[in-house]
């Protein structure tokens, strides 16, 4: 009696234990994103992008258990270095997405490497990060940063401008914006302008432009910056005499609400366009305007697509997610329908892809969106001009 | 050229004034009662957010602006008399330490309210378009406007510090403090009154700006150091000096910004001159600063 009591509760444990020995580890990912103060916009649609690929992949990446852990870096360098520590230290994430800042990006980067944790970007690189400084454990499925800008530079010498005036903020992301523009704009440079990120009041380089009078001003600003600095042009009465051109991010479903009719017929280039015929994209503008009552921007769809890319990815792996090799691979190689109907990873892990350019008009319900202006892109199946600088790229 | 400088000079006034609503609060609330207040740019960022808000609930940025401004001039008095009265026999330590404290439960608290996205409201229609000045330069109505508000503030503070009671009082408080006391000054009432005002101050600031920039958490840390530069400038408890102070910080300010880039055009190397001229042009009010405390350090108006 006392033996098969014995036996009962051996094979009770023995039972216990098995699933948990089964169970496979949760796939974690950490999103370090600007969650708070005036440059929040960015990372919060990426976020709520994410969330909803995650979403429609039943709350698990790939079928597999998901852990997603969020810090806030306050679009610092280093406070994001304090949240990385802790997601890569405490929480023991395997990727980490979400940053929104270039300067944000280069402080994490190194120590994340080093780590041997993925780095997949869900917004625009740097081009350290696709050339010299490229990395096995960096993907950038999104855009490098004066990818957009060179279009925008493109069309303004289609356009037949002859002067322009380039403004864009005094940081790393906003020189790589202004070189890439003038790198593809053929006219006169009619001068330059280069504000404080995140500043708001644009009155004096409103009054440099009235001097330098020129053609057509780009402006490479994003969130509150690019809706004061369109705002007070307006108000200043410029918008009269000098067009506006920008790249995708400056008008977009995040600014456009707050600009309102000042935004109007402002010519812009980007990756994504709300109105991409996809099916793909076609459901995540629905169901996004649907889930957050407000319509997708760019950076919701870049969340969008990290979400579908690692749940290709964690899929491909077949459970071997763990093993740097297996998930690297799987990756580079992740077959999914893109929310940009055409792209895929160049040899340095960067994006190539098609560059559109856009409009922003009023739709029949009189909200402002953006409304591909042609089906053939600005640029067609673009890496990016750092691919050579790549040593991944040379293996 | 000339319609450039006019320009500019314009944008630094405008700057100046709204500056100097910020300043003569502080100056006064360290001047009369030798209080460090970090506290100051929390009721402008709360202000700003009540005007906001009043106005969209009204439909009336008048409305929005009276009822904004008596409702942070009501928070700074009961903020005054509960918490910060306690302090002013306190070290400086202690104050900055309170009162940071205070800016960190401000933030958290507007967060909560109105949530982390900045809000952006827009400015009445009648004040959104321009106007021709000269030829065929328009300006912003919106920012003639808070010149014009920021002149007659600037004037009503004059008449209230020189001609009345209660400036006298300020102004007793401001030279001696203990002597105004013994005297038979009510002292406590001046502080309160005069934290209420510096309260309003800042709410009238943060109502104006608030359609031109973004209303946002933490707005008030960053205009609150350049509150401080001016106060500094002035000389402490001056609000004369606030007045100088904030006008010359916001001309050299815009002006540095326009010349600076011009001047460094020649340069060789265009990413150089420019990165240069962004650095040199955000540092020339502190540089201003310097320069003013080397000829006189206790400020241009301090005795």
């Amino acid at each position: 009696m006392l033996q098969a009591k014995r036996w009962i509760a051996f094979t009770a444990v023995a039972l216990s234990c098995t699933p948990a020995a089964q169970a496979a580890d949760p796939i974690k990912i950490g999103f370090i994103g600007s969650l708070t103060g005036p440059l929040s916009t960015l990372s919060t649609d990426m976020k709520d992008g994410f969330n909803l690929a995650l979403k429609h992949k039943g709350g698990k990446l790939g079928g597999v258990d998901t852990v997603v852990a969020y810090g806030d870096d306050q679009a610092n360098p280093d406070t994001g270095k304090q949240v990385y520590e802790r997601m890569a230290k405490s929480e023991n994430v395997d990727i980490i997405t979400g940053m929104a800042f270039t300067n944000v990006m280069l402080a994490v980067a190194p120590t994340a490497f080093k780590d041997k944790i993925f780095f997949v970007n869900s917004n625009a690189g740097p081009k350290e990060l696709a050339g010299a400084s490229c990395n096995y454990y960096y993907f950038n499925p999104t855009w490098h940063t004066s990818a957009l800008s060179e279009a925008a530079g493109r069309f303004a010498t289609q356009k037949g401008y002859k002067r322009i005036f380039v403004i864009a903020p005094n940081y790393q992301a906003g020189r790589e914006h202004a070189e890439g523009f003038e790198k593809e704009y053929k006219g006169e440079i009619a001068g330059r302008a280069r504000n404080k990120v995140g500043q708001l009041d644009f009155s004096v380089e409103i009054g440099q432009i009235r001097a330098a009078n020129p053609d057509a001003v780009f402006f490479a600003l994003w969130g509150p910056m690019a809706i004061n600095f369109v705002k007070q042009f307006n108000q200043a009465g410029l918008n009269k005499k000098i067009d506006l051109v920008t790249a995708g991010f400056a008008v977009d479903a995040d600014t456009l609400p707050a600009l309102g009719d000042a935004a109007v017929g402002i010519y812009n280039t980007s990756q994504w366009s709300p109105d991409l015929p996809n099916a793909v994209n076609r459901k995540f503008v629905e169901d996004f305007e649907k889930e957050f009552k407000r319509p997708a921007s760019s950076y919701a769809s870049q969340g969008y697509e990290v979400g579908l890319l690692l749940d290709a990815a964690v899929r491909d792996s077949k459970g071997k997610y763990k093993d740097d090799k297996v998930l690297h691979d799987a990756i580079m190689s992740a077959k999914y329908e893109s929310v940009r109907s055409y792209f895929k990873f160049s040899a340095n892990q960067n994006a190539t892809q098609n560059i559109y350019l856009r409009q922003v008009v009023k739709n029949e319900k009189g909200n402002l969106t953006n409304k591909t202006v042609s089906s053939t892109p600005v640029y067609a199946d673009q890496s990016d001009p750092y691919v050579g600088e790549c040593k991944l790229a040379a293996k | 050229m000339l319609v450039f400088l006019f320009e500019q000079l314009l944008n630094g006034v405008q700057f100046g004034l709204m500056l100097f609503l910020l300043a003569a609060g502080l100056t006064l609330v360290f001047g009369i009662m030798n209080m460090i207040n970090l506290a100051h740019g929390s009721l402008y960022m709360i202000g700003a957010y009540l005007v906001a808000t009043l106005t969209l609930k009204t439909d009336s940025f008048l409305f929005g602006l009276i009822g904004g401004v008596a409702l942070t001039a009501a928070i700074g008095v009961v903020l005054e008399m509960s918490l910060l009265r306690r302090l002013y026999d306190k070290d400086h330590l202690t104050q900055v330490l309170v009162t940071f404290g205070i800016i960190l439960i401000a933030n958290q608290a507007v967060q909560e309210i109105w949530g982390a996205q900045p809000i952006m409201t827009s400015m009445p229609p009648s004040l959104s378009e321009s106007v021709p000045l000269v030829g065929s330069f328009d300006y912003p109505v919106f920012r003639l406007f808070i010149i014009v508000v920021g002149l007659l503030i600037a004037a009503l503070l004059a008449l209230l510090i020189t001609k009345t009671r209660v400036g006298m009082w300020i102004r007793a408080g401001a030279a001696d403090r203990e002597m105004a006391r013994a005297m038979g000054a009510n002292i406590n009432l001046v502080f309160s009154l005069v934290f209420g005002l510096g309260a309003a101050l800042c709410a009238i600031a943060g109502g104006l700006l608030g359609p031109l920039l973004s209303i946002n958490v933490g707005m008030g840390e960053s205009i609150l150091i350049l509150a401080f530069v001016v106060v500094v400038i002035g000389g402490i408890g001056s609000v004369q000096g606030a007045l100088a102070g904030a006008v010359l910080v916001g001309v050299v300010d815009a002006l540095g910004r326009a010349l600076i880039p011009m001047a460094l055009r020649s340069l060789p190397d265009q990413g150089l001159a420019d990165s240069l001229a962004s650095t040199l042009s955000a540092v020339s009010i502190y540089l201003l600063m310097a320069l003013v405390l080397y000829w006189r350090p206790q400020g241009l108006f301090s005795r």
